[in-house]
């Protein structure tokens, strides 16, 4: 009995203890609290002391199911931050409703049990002020930041970066200990330096200054920024500090300045592989062949609704649609430029403006005939889930994923383009036709036929370059047009007949093209391009890289 | 004295203007007509009562005079094209900026009686929150200077272009994309508001020109007398510059190139002048077609304008002026009405059009008349082959069949 008054004497006063210190460290209390009464209750317990109405007492709650290690709070509290957290009002039986025909569909919090529909008059919504969703998004951090998925504790820790506070800093440090993903620890420390950088003390400040200085975060550079500007004209701000804050805000600057620097290089090889894409097929029939095709365009377009119409055959699997559509695209693209060659081109060869003329007409037709089948509107084709979404190197720098794959993508049809034309037959026989028509002939080489094929890869390839295409933009009648110019402008600037030109051509003008859009504007940027062009063909009217010796003429 | 003097003179005239017609037995009968025309339009439209037959309504005048400007655009291309070889695909943009020059003309006209009533800003200035006029836009108020700008712009672009790209040997379909491109970046370029030439919009609600109201009918029927007469005057200029010596050098430039430079000429001033000659020719083309059609806008500068036309020259017959002026009237014609009666078959039948002019008619409507009716002499049918296939394309024809 005394041994029993003595014990219960010592927990009481342990409690008291534990109270007194919890009033001096600020943010303990509140976690010993919670951490005992989540020992003492059960999961149920906590969920419906929600159901009170004091917010001062659903705060405690709060606090007590931030303890429990159960994947249930998280619904819960997500529930409750979209107001669909109800309690019944008989029994006070917490609930999630969702709204069906006027009426509230309930299910149980604990086994998502369905309780049947009620009115509304039965039940009454689990109120929140700001200062509690403050706190369900914060345990909602909390919750992410034990995850064993280290991508999920990173982006549990980027959100709590957006709010720093003691309580964080706390958090963080507790969490910096068991923490081993080096991602996350970065943005760990910088949480850290984000609230260390308040402190009085000089020393930690030059360190959380330091540190921030490697944080490419907005927040960072702002705090930074503002100890740097303050530091100006407060003359209570010690003189290091300030030189320290000036210097990590210029490597911010720097290093920001670094990365948009990457993203224009990247926005401008996605030009560069669009232009390449569209252009790699008329370096075909035009570098190769001398044939002007003026439906070059058209051809792409067509490719880009063979994948519409494949989509729509296949509207459960989006993402093999895409697949599909490659080689349909270019056995569709390919088998209309045969159908152009053998009836029309064919007769025309050697006579360059002819053959440009007459393919425009064709180019004409083929728009008519699109407008005629699918509607002059245009059409969206949807990109498959691989595709879309970005990939985030860094919170400055992210890159699309579709323009991403299709930089790589042009690249493959480029490389294969050209393994093909050095190392397969067909190629042989092609080069030969092209660079001596008479003896290719004569050493048995059938000569219309390769012609035929020939203006059927290159249009087969502007085909493919349709299919990249939809995934960048809608799918119209019109998609070709806007892309003849352009495609002729890389083929002559990089060097007709050479694979490699066109190429450098693509990328060259694809880059320039994004360097000057943000000093001069989209619009002007093109101009300025199309006119360097022109002037760039007066210097050197063989392209950039022209053909040599017997080829050339 | 004096009088018999300006009779002398006049017959000289005349007989240098039949010396031009002369052996040009298509020119004459078209000129003919042009003249026929600008009689019976006239009396149709004004003195003909509304309720007779013969009564020709203004909107029919409109049309006429469109076409017309169109068919002096089809004229200044067939001296590039069918003389000189160079196949210009960006002959719409000078004819658009000699339009816009018109246009700027008409727009300082209206003065204060636009729908802001600023009287020396445009409308769409005002729109704009401008404060003052650009500087390129002084001195349009003044009939005299528009004018000038009408043959100087497209005349001053011509000559840039050509000398950089002539110089340069810059030919054949390089050339002919080149010049695409520079109505292309023209297109974008307008379209632009920061240009000050009203953006997509363009320039239109033009009130009069030279104080005539420009919705009454006479002034429509004066307008379309211009037109005739520029059309007229046109053809002969080009006729004289045609079979001038230098026509024959630009022909011989067209034929073979590298012989005329080897022979000594200085190849590419011939192509120069002739080029900007043929660029003022469009520019006033345009500066006729907008007070007009009442409009002019960025649309004007489409890559697609300049190759329509291009097909109207192919269809009449190039390289016989008459026969672009028969293509363009003949080709503007069916899509007015095609366009009207079934809207869908108008590209199918442009684009089919292309594609049959260049594989069954390469001399055009001219050369099936000519083959058919077969009264021309032997010498005449070799010449006109020869000119139908211009060497330089036969030339790589053969090559082609060589290598």
């Amino acid at each position: 009995m005394l041994q029993n008054s003595g014990s219960s004497f010592k927990l009481i006063s342990i409690a008291i203890l534990t109270v007194i210190l919890a009033l001096f460290l600020l943010p303990l209390p509140i976690v010993q609290a919670a951490q005992d009464s989540a020992k003492q209750s059960s999961f149920e317990q906590i969920v419906t002391l929600l159901a009170q109405k004091s917010f001062k007492e659903k705060a405690k709650a709060l606090d007590a199911l931030s303890h429990v290690d159960d994947e249930r709070v998280e619904r819960i509290l997500n529930a409750m931050l979209e107001s669909r957290l109800y309690y019944l009002k008989s029994d006070k039986t917490v609930v999630f409703t969702e709204k069906v025909d006027g009426l509230y569909q309930l299910n149980a919090v604990l086994n998502q049990e369905s309780l049947g529909t009620v009115k509304k008059k039965k039940i009454k919504k689990i109120s929140l002020n700001n200062k509690l969703r403050k706190k369900i998004r914060l345990i909602l951090a909390k919750i992410k930041l034990s995850h064993p998925d280290a991508a999920v504790r990173y982006s549990g820790v980027k959100e709590l970066l957006k709010k720093t506070s003691a309580e964080t800093l706390f958090l963080f440090r507790e969490l910096r200990i068991q923490e081993n993903d080096d991602a996350v620890l970065e943005a760990i420390d910088t949480g850290i330096a984000l609230s260390e950088i308040e402190s009085t003390d000089v020393s930690t400040q030059l360190d959380a200054i330091k540190v921030l200085g490697e944080s490419l975060l907005p927040v960072a550079r702002a705090k930074v920024a503002a100890l740097a500007v303050a530091a100006g004209n407060a003359e209570n701000i010690d003189l290091k500090v300030r030189q320290a804050a000036e210097k990590s805000l210029k490597k911010i600057d720097g290093s920001l300045e670094f990365y948009a620097f990457i993203e224009k290089l990247f926005f401008g090889l996605s030009l560069g592989s669009v232009l390449l894409l569209a252009a790699i097929g008329l370096s075909i029939t035009f570098g190769v062949m001398g044939v002007i095709n003026m439906a070059h365009g058209e051809l792409i377009m067509i490719g880009a609704y063979t994948t519409y119409v494949i989509q729509l055959l296949m509207p459960n699997n989006i993402g093999m649609s895409v697949i599909v559509a490659i080689p349909a695209a270019f056995i569709v693209a390919g088998l209309v430029g045969i159908a152009i060659e053998r009836g029309v081109i064919r007769f025309l060869y050697g006579r360059p403006l002819e053959t440009l003329l007459a393919t425009f007409g064709i180019s004409l037709i083929l728009q008519q005939l699109v407008r005629s089948v699918f509607s002059p509107l245009n059409r969206i084709v949807e990109t498959p889930a691989w595709m879309s979404g970005s990939w985030e190197i860094n919170s400055a720098l992210a890159i699309t994923y579709n323009r991403l794959y299709i930089v790589i993508f042009s690249l493959m049809v480029f490389f294969a383009l050209l393994v093909f034309l050095k190392k397969s037959v067909f190629g042989l026989q092609m080069r030969a036709v092209t660079q001596n028509r008479q003896m290719a002939k004569s050493m048995g080489i059938r000569s219309t036929w390769v012609d035929a094929l020939t203006f059927g890869l290159g249009s087969g390839i502007a085909g493919v370059a349709g299919v990249a295409l939809s995934q960048l933009t809608n799918v119209g009648p019109n998609l070709g047009q806007a892309y003849i110019i352009d495609s002729f402008m890389v083929v002559v600037f990089g060097g007709v007949g050479n694979l490699w030109g066109t190429l450098v051509g693509a990328f060259s003008l694809g880059i320039v093209n994004k360097f000057l859009e943000p000093w001069a504007g989209a619009v002007l940027a093109k101009i300025l391009v199309l006119v360097f062009i022109i002037l760039f063909i007066q210097s050197r009217p063989k392209g950039l890289f022209p053909q040599k010796g017997r080829a050339a003429e | 004295m004096a009088n018999n003097k300006v009779t002398d003179q006049k017959k000289a005239y005349q007989s240098k203007v039949m010396m031009l017609l002369k052996s040009d037995k298509g020119g004459s009968i078209l000129i003919a007509f042009l003249l026929a025309l600008a009689v019976v339009v006239p009396v149709c439209n004004l003195m003909v009562p509304e309720s007779s037959a013969l009564y020709m309504p203004t909107y029919i005048v409109v049309l006429l005079g469109k076409y017309l400007c169109f068919a002096l655009l089809a004229l200044a291309l067939d001296l590039v094209w069918g003389y000189c070889g160079i196949l210009s695909l960006g002959h719409a943009a000078f004819f658009a900026l000699g339009g816009y020059a018109m246009g700027m003309y008409l727009m300082r006209q209206v003065g204060d009686r636009g729908v802001y009533g600023n009287p020396e800003l445009p409308d769409f200035m005002v729109f704009l929150d401008w404060q003052a006029l650009p500087w390129y836009w002084f001195g349009f108020d003044q009939f005299w200077f528009a004018m000038l700008m009408v043959v100087v712009v497209p005349g001053l672009l011509a000559y840039v272009f050509g000398w950089l790209a002539f110089r340069s040997r810059v030919t054949g379909v390089y050339l002919s994309i080149m010049t695409q491109a520079l109505t292309y970046a023209l297109l974008l370029a307008f379209f632009r508001n920061e240009m000050g030439f009203g953006g997509n919009n363009g320039l239109t609600d033009f009130k009069d020109i030279l104080g005539f109201n420009l919705q009454e009918d006479l002034t429509r029927v004066m307008l379309f007398l211009a037109t005739v007469v520029c059309l007229v005057l046109s053809y002969l200029a080009c006729r004289y510059i045609v079979r001038s010596k230098m026509g024959r050098v630009v022909v011989a430039v067209r034929d073979a190139e590298s012989r005329v430079r080897f022979l000594g000429y200085r190849v590419e001033h011939y192509k120069l002048w002739i080029f900007t000659f043929s660029a003022m020719l469009a520019g006033i083309a345009g500066a006729l077609y907008v007070p007009q059609v009442g409009i002019i806008n960025p649309g004007e500068f489409s890559p697609l304008n300049s190759i329509e036309l291009v097909v109207w020259v192919a269809l009449g017959g190039r390289g016989t002026l008459y026969g672009a002026i028969i293509g363009a009237l003949v080709v503007n014609y069916a899509k007015t009405y095609f366009t009207g009666a079934f809207p869908e078959v108008w590209l199918f039948a442009l684009g089919g059009l292309f594609v049959v002019v260049t594989l069954l008619l390469p001399k055009g409507i001219i050369g099936l008349i000519e083959k058919q009716s077969g009264r021309f002499s032997k010498k005449r049918k070799i010449k006109s082959k020869d000119e139908a296939l211009p060497a330089s394309e036969s030339k790589q024809a053969l090559q082609r069949n060589q290598t």
